[in-house]
């Protein structure tokens, strides 16, 4: 029985949104030179032993970027995610799950990838 | 999940094939029909409409129908010239106006084939219910708001930012674009669409207006304004040739701007 204006209103503004776009558009442009670099190391490594592999990785000047993609290539990854499953998941529990698991993907994700390429870098 | 299949009871049946004039020049118009009265599935009733003794235009055709063939056909129309925004409806597969597509603009084969207004509530044959469409016009509060007083003749304004103006004020709310939008169809609860957006933007660069800031506030949300993923159907579609989602982009822009 509630107005259409009422209806459109809803719960309000949640005041919130554009530090999402921004990031979402931060992190493409972060991704652009850092997935050029990525697909070069991996190129470079092709018929690579495992010892000459872990030798390059743990490289700084390879490490750092790679750990960079690797966190900027996530948050692009959920934030992108998340805008699909407010897209299409319309039940509100299930779409608070979902993005609940989106965000322990990511997570797991990132520091798998992150703990990997420590451990390569000081071989412990 | 969103559903992407009819319900049972919308789904298109095959309709009644209207008998054929004695003219030379004849074009058939395949036109959505539903009653709400009848309890029947919607149909696509086959219509002939003798072009030599109507207008060229798609709504010539209709307004042919309904006085010739089948005075039930329901449809709006008003200023039979792209003005009033009435007959908004899908031809040939684009939304558009019946007053300004003409018949030989069709590409399906010579056949004008016309439904409602999509994924919106039908009323009655090609009558959508817009309803939450005017409520969302009506939610970004599309008038001058000031806390200036009032000046004796009128609000001042330069020719440059009178120019903002264009390719915003020629909007008829014919909901041509809204409803082409994908993000509307699957949102059209929260997100408020591009022909409401177009016009929250309007007011937004209007330099007359003080409540800028106010009118951001309102729109600064994941879903009212940032359901808009730039899928361009609006432009597309818009029979005034006006750009909503530039607007939108526009207005996500004024957002990102008053952070830094």
């Amino acid at each position: 029985m509630r107005t259409p204006l009422g209806q459109v209103r809803g719960l309000g503004a949640a005041k919130a949104g554009t530090e999402h776009f921004w990031l979402q558009r931060m992190t493409a442009v972060a991704n652009l030179p850092l997935t050029i670099f990525f697909v070069g190391v991996v190129a470079a490594l092709a018929g690579s032993s495992h010892a000459g592999a872990t030798a390059m990785l743990g490289a700084p000047w390879i490490a750092i970027p790679m750990l960079l993609l690797t966190v900027s290539v996530v948050v692009h990854m959920r934030i992108g995610m998340q805008v699909i499953i407010e897209d299409y998941v319309h039940d509100e529990l299930l779409k608070l799950l979902a993005l609940m698991a989106n965000t322990f993907f990511a997570v797991v994700v990132g520091l798998s990838c992150a703990f990997a390429l420590l451990k390569i870098s000081f071989g412990v | 999940m969103v559903q992407l299949t009819l319900p049972k009871n919308s789904r298109l049946v095959e309709g009644k094939t209207w008998p054929k004039p004695q003219a030379k020049n004849v074009t058939p118009f395949k036109v959505y029909r539903w009653n709400p009265d009848d309890g029947i599935n919607p149909r696509v009733d086959t219509f002939y409409v003798d072009r030599d003794d109507c207008g060229p235009m798609v709504l010539d055709g209709l307004i042919w129908i309904k006085s010739k063939v089948d005075s039930t056909l329901t449809f709006r129309r008003s200023c039979r010239e792209g003005i009033c925004g009435s007959c908004a409806m899908n031809i040939d597969g684009t939304n558009t106006l019946a007053c300004t597509k003409g018949m030989d603009a069709c590409a399906s084969g010579g056949t004008v084939k016309i439904y409602p207004l999509p994924h919106m509530p039908v009323i009655k044959d090609l009558v959508p219910d817009l309803t939450q469409f005017y409520a969302q016009h009506a939610s970004v509060e599309p008038w001058l708001k000031t806390d200036t007083r009032a000046p004796g003749t009128e609000w001042k304004q330069s020719r440059d930012d009178r120019e903002k103006l264009d390719g915003l004020y020629e909007c008829i709310l014919c909901a041509c674009c809204s409803t082409s939008c994908p993000s509307y169809w699957w949102n059209g609860d929260r997100y408020l669409g591009p022909a409401a957006l177009l016009q929250a933007y309007r007011w937004l660069i209007d330099s007359r207006d003080e409540a800028t800031g106010h009118r951001l506030d309102e729109l600064e949300d994941p879903f009212k304004l940032y359901r808009c993923h730039t899928i361009m159907n609006c432009a597309k579609a818009c029979p005034k040739g006006l750009n909503p989602a530039k607007a939108i982009a526009e207005i996500k822009a004024m957002m990102v701007a008053r952070q830094f």
